[in-house]
């Protein structure tokens, strides 16, 4: 099986030809990138954990259901451990004949793997100190 | 009539936590042995009272066997429970 939680930096040009083929002339990309301030605190960079195995089966299962539901093909990715400012925590690619299926699934995926993989962030703020990110103070995706 | 022995009448679990939930119990996992029938929510209560088990909210997510489960989940000797804290993927 493909694994799609990962270790190591993003790469969205070989998510783009998972996707690819010749039936398909639209294709969208989305990346999550790691921003310098949240919540008003100026971030140094973020270390992700997962509960790995859970979080690899429930992505697999979000596209597949993409799959099915929009007709698209579809791949995402995401990383954990330490991430600086500016580099990609998860990427996701979606392929259709046409642009407004490759847009949903691709905004659909990203919403639902931000939903539902068990995944954690903890922010490293410039002054040294760490915090757990609550879900609705994104500093990513 | 014999007497029950413990695998007759209680269960073992293993019980996993993660992020600010295992920051909060001082420990990513632990086995735990449980009266039969045993379900999610009573390897919460059990979490629940050890040290630091009173920073865990009251109703926080369930897996069971890396699937979401519910707390009224009925459990099986050698499942994994896993306590999962608010997901901030992406």
């Amino acid at each position: 099986m493909r694994t799609r939680i990962v270790r190591r930096p993003l790469d969205p040009l070989s998510l783009i030809s998972a996707v690819s083929s010749s039936e398909r002339g639209g294709i969208a990309l989305f990346a999550g990138v790691v921003r310098s301030r949240n919540s008003g605190r100026e971030v140094a960079g973020l270390e992700y954990s997962a509960y790995e195995p859970m979080a690899e089966r429930e992505l697999a299962d979000i596209l597949a259901t993409a799959r099915e539901r929009f007709g698209a093909a579809v791949e995402a990715e995401h990383r954990l451990g330490r991430l600086e400012i500016g580099e990609a925590a998860v990427v996701v690619a979606a392929a259709h004949a046409h642009r407004g299926p490759a847009f949903e699934a691709c905004r659909w995926v990203i919403d639902e793997l931000k939903r539902q993989l068990p995944i954690w962030k903890l922010e490293r703020y410039v002054d040294g100190e760490l915090s757990w990110v609550a879900p609705d103070e994104e500093t990513a995706g | 009539m014999t007497t029950p022995t413990a695998s007759e009448t209680s269960l073992t679990v293993s019980v996993l936590l993660f992020a600010s939930y295992a920051d909060a119990i001082g420990r990513d996992a632990l086995s735990l042995e449980l009266p039969i029938p045993a379900t999610a929510g009573d390897v919460l209560r059990t979490v629940a009272r050890l040290a630091g088990g009173q920073q865990l909210p009251p109703r926080p997510l369930l897996a069971v066997n890396e699937r979401y489960a519910s707390a009224d989940q009925p459990l099986a000797t050698g499942d994994v429970v896993a306590i999962i804290p608010p997901v901030a993927g992406g």
